[in-house]
């Protein structure tokens, strides 16, 4: 399984309850079948709890799989949200 | 008992416990002008008007509610710390007392509405309160410069878990710990994703998240409550006191005024808002009702849901147990209608007869009659024990006669109460209260001079009023004193020869010329004010301390100070008499009245009287005076009363010696009887009659007038 590449995933736009269902589909669709998943947040200009469950699961899921699992360069006030949850991002 | 009845009895309970709450409003805010930052005082005010609103709710007094409620308000404000006390204050809220109280007077006369004059009053009260209502103008000026930025910083522990809805709803968990931050810092925020579902069956519009956060902040827990406000119905949120907290909140609640309710205690300490405490309450119901048993302690229930933690409940509950073991230490009372306890006296009475009679017929002797007797007696003295009551209650009424006055005259008082535990009957106590209340107001009008006058005198500007009260010999006394001018003899004595109640040349003591300010008409003040000085209230005073069975004396010295002692029986019900037997008759002369006794001279005797060691001493013959037939003793004596400054003898068949007894009243059928002012029940079981010296030893020496002129 470490064979397989670290999969990058670009998240722009809301992540929020707006996107939340069409998010959570893409970052699960991603992870499946990488050899693990670095989301990029930088595009993205919003985060709420939907969103913030929604990268948690996907958290989980690369848990359950083994996966690594990372999140990247989020903007300020996302940056501010995560730190406030408790998810920091990984420097690349 | 019909709905009526039920109601006027609910609305007499209502308006004894509303004087009381009268009282104690007034009582705490004459306090407060003296201590105003008493934060208990302030509590007891406030719940004073706080019970009265609701009370009176009960009862639909619409009129009653809407006037303490603005009462209830600015006390609130003033407990909050938001309004100082301030001279201003007072004065406009003790008005306001005393129109609750004539409400409640109103009420007592069965009087629901109040008239126009006193709606008018209300209003006008209520208008003086203007200002210190926060909305008020001038509102801000009064109010505390530090404001709750100021309060200190405490922290909480969050625990919020949010309705699965929320986020469908709108209502973002995010946005909420976003806000916060505005009210506090917060910090070590976690959040909980355990309760995320598998990723197949995970709504992405469900919330699974819980959060918990630690929030520091100076704000009260109702406010930190009120953020969460619209997702409450559905989401679990709890606000608890950081644990490292919490021996600050077990200080605090040590050091609070005492309540007997724990809710209360937790309530105020901060530690648990209303709402959770209803929600606790509503859960302690349910529960109740389900299990049909007896309801969990609240406590249990907001530890159990882990509103508050266990430490802070015990701490409200000791706080709890103390004040319920200082209230049955010092002011357990329960109220008894007077009436009951004249019955329950009037058997003990009976008890005493039908015991006595038994004695006779089983004949003397026997350790069991004997103790039987020992017992009835001291079940007498306890019943007559019951009609007792501490003075301290009526003293400390005068705080407001002296406050008053005092603004009223410009002068400077302060009132001094000791011995206000000494205990005397009830009746007595009511009955004093207004003698009581002409000597104070005499004490302050003429005898305290005007602080200039004092500061001119070497004397403190500031004068001292004492009211002192102690038992003496059987006796309570009751003394009112001052550091004033003193009395002046040779305006006394003047005043007295121009009013012609002394002759110009008569010499007198010191004592006889002080006694002349209690005869009628007897003024010496050179101003008329609208306290005192109308030559009405000395001689009233005399009268009505007399009327009680009591003495009145005056101790003064010129340039510092009276004082006037009043001495009174303890009770009314029981009379220290002196029994004398005429015939197959007893009757009891009260004992203060008899001077001395001699023998009948015997031999023949001019008109009804004697030579008493030189002095003519007129007697009355009782047996005549009462018709009782049979032939007179032998060796007859001589009882001999003093009435007024005036010596009578009574003519007796035998001396029986000192008693303590019950007076039982004459029925009605005797109202018409002068000389006889009640009847006792001795130890044989048989009736004696107390004498009434006053109306005897007048009533006889006009009978002698009228005779003396027929003789003419």
């Amino acid at each position: 399984m470490s064979t397989r590449e670290l999969r990058r995933i670009a998240l722009d736009g809301e992540l929020t309850i707006m996107t939340a269902a069409e998010q959570k589909e893409r970052l699960l669709a991603a992870l499946q079948g990488s050899g693990g998943l670095r989301v990029d947040l930088s595009g993205v200009e919003e985060l709420d709890t939907a969103g913030l469950q929604i990268l948690l699961l996907a958290r989980r899921e690369a848990a359950r799989l083994d996966l690594p699992f990372e999140l990247g360069a989020p903007a300020g006030n996302v940056a501010a949200v995560l730190a406030l949850a408790g998810l920091a991002a990984e420097e690349e | 008992m019909s709905t009526d009845d039920d109601m006027r009895e609910a609305l007499d309970t209502f308006v004894t416990e509303a004087r009381d709450l009268v009282q104690q409003l007034e009582e705490g805010l004459l306090d407060l002008e003296v201590r105003p930052a008493a934060a208990d005082t302030v509590n007891t005010v406030f719940r004073a008007a706080h019970t009265l609103k609701g009370s009176s709710g009960l009862f639909g007094l619409r009129h009653l509610v809407q006037f303490t409620h603005v009462v209830e308000t600015v006390l609130g404000s003033v407990r909050e710390g938001d309004l100082e006390v301030s001279p201003g204050l007072v004065s406009a809220l003790l008005p306001c007392a005393d129109h609750i109280g004539t409400m409640i007077e109103g009420l007592a006369g069965g009087r629901l509405e109040p008239d126009a004059a006193q709606a008018a009053e209300g209003a006008a009260l209520l208008a003086g309160l203007e200002p210190y209502l926060g909305d008020g103008p001038g509102a801000t000026a009064v109010r505390h410069a530090e404001d709750a930025g100021a309060a200190p910083e405490r922290s909480w522990r969050l625990s919020l878990r949010f309705g699965a809805d929320c986020l469908r709803n709108g209502m973002d968990p995010l946005s909420f710990l976003r806000y916060l931050g505005s009210i506090g810092t917060v910090s070590r925020v976690s959040v909980d994703d355990s309760g995320l579902p598998a990723a197949e069956q995970m709504d992405p519009e469900t919330c699974y998240l819980a959060f918990e956060a630690e929030l520091l902040s100076g704000a009260p827990k109702e406010e930190i409550e009120a953020v969460f406000e619209f997702v409450r119905e559905d989401s679990d949120i709890r606000i608890v006191p950081a644990e490292h907290q919490l021996d600050a909140y077990v200080r605090a609640i040590r050091a609070m005024p005492e309540s007997d309710r724990v809710g209360d205690v937790l309530i105020s300490s901060g530690a648990v808002t209303e709402l959770e405490m209803a929600e606790a309450l509503h859960i302690q119901q349910e529960q109740a009702v389900r299990s049909g048993t007896r309801p969990v302690p609240i406590g249990e229930i907001l530890v159990e849901h882990g509103i508050v933690p266990r430490p802070i409940v015990d701490a409200a509950l000791n706080r709890q147990r103390k004040t319920i073991e200082t209230r049955s230490q010092d002011t357990q009372t329960i109220r008894i209608d007077a009436a009951r306890l004249d019955r329950l006296i009037d058997l003990v009475g009976e008890l005493v007869i039908a015991q006595s009679s038994t004695g006779l017929r089983a004949g003397a002797g026997g350790e069991a009659q004997s103790e039987v007797m020992r017992l009835v007696d001291e079940v007498r003295h306890s019943a007559l024990a019951l009609r007792m009551v501490p003075i301290g209650t009526t003293l400390r009424r005068f705080e407001r006669v002296v406050r008053d006055v005092c603004v009223e005259l410009g002068k400077e008082v302060s009132l001094v109460i000791t011995g206000g535990d000494a205990e005397m009957d009830k009746a007595l106590v009511e009955r004093i209260s207004d003698p009581l209340l002409h000597l104070v107001r005499n004490s302050l009008d003429h005898g305290i001079e005007a602080p200039a006058e004092r500061r001119r005198h070497g004397k403190a500007a500031q004068g001292t009023l004492r009211l002192n009260a102690y038992h003496d010999a059987g006796n309570i006394v009751i003394e009112v004193g001052d550091d004033g001018r003193g009395l002046d003899r040779e305006k006394i004595l003047a005043k007295a020869v121009e009013r012609g109640v002394v002759d110009a040349d008569a010499v007198l003591t010191d004592a006889e010329v002080h006694d002349l300010i209690f005869e009628p008409g007897f003024s010496t003040a050179s101003t008329v004010s609208s306290l005192s000085g109308r030559g009405v209230g000395m001689d009233v005073v005399r009268r009505n301390v007399t009327g009680l069975r009591g003495s009145i004396e005056v101790e003064t010295t010129r340039g510092a100070g009276t004082t006037i002692r009043i001495r009174l029986p303890l009770t009314l019900a029981i009379i220290d008499g002196f029994l004398v037997g005429v015939g197959p008759s007893s009757f009891i002369v009260p004992l203060d009245r008899v001077t001395e006794i001699v023998e009948l001279p015997s031999g023949p005797l001019g008109r009804d009287c004697m030579n008493l060691r030189g002095e003519v001493l007129p007697f009355i013959r009782l047996r005549d005076l009462f018709d009782i037939p049979g032939e007179p003793a032998r060796r007859q004596s001589v009882v001999i009363v003093e009435q007024s400054g005036q010596r009578t003898g009574l003519v007796v068949d035998a001396l029986l010696g000192e008693l303590q007894t019950v007076i039982k009243p004459l029925g009605v059928l005797f109202s018409g009887l002068s000389c006889i002012s009640g009847s006792t029940i001795l130890g044989s079981g048989e009736i004696a009659l107390i004498l009434d010296v006053g109306p005897l030893v007048a009533d006889h020496s006009e009978r002698e007038h009228v005779r003396a002129r027929r003789a003419a």
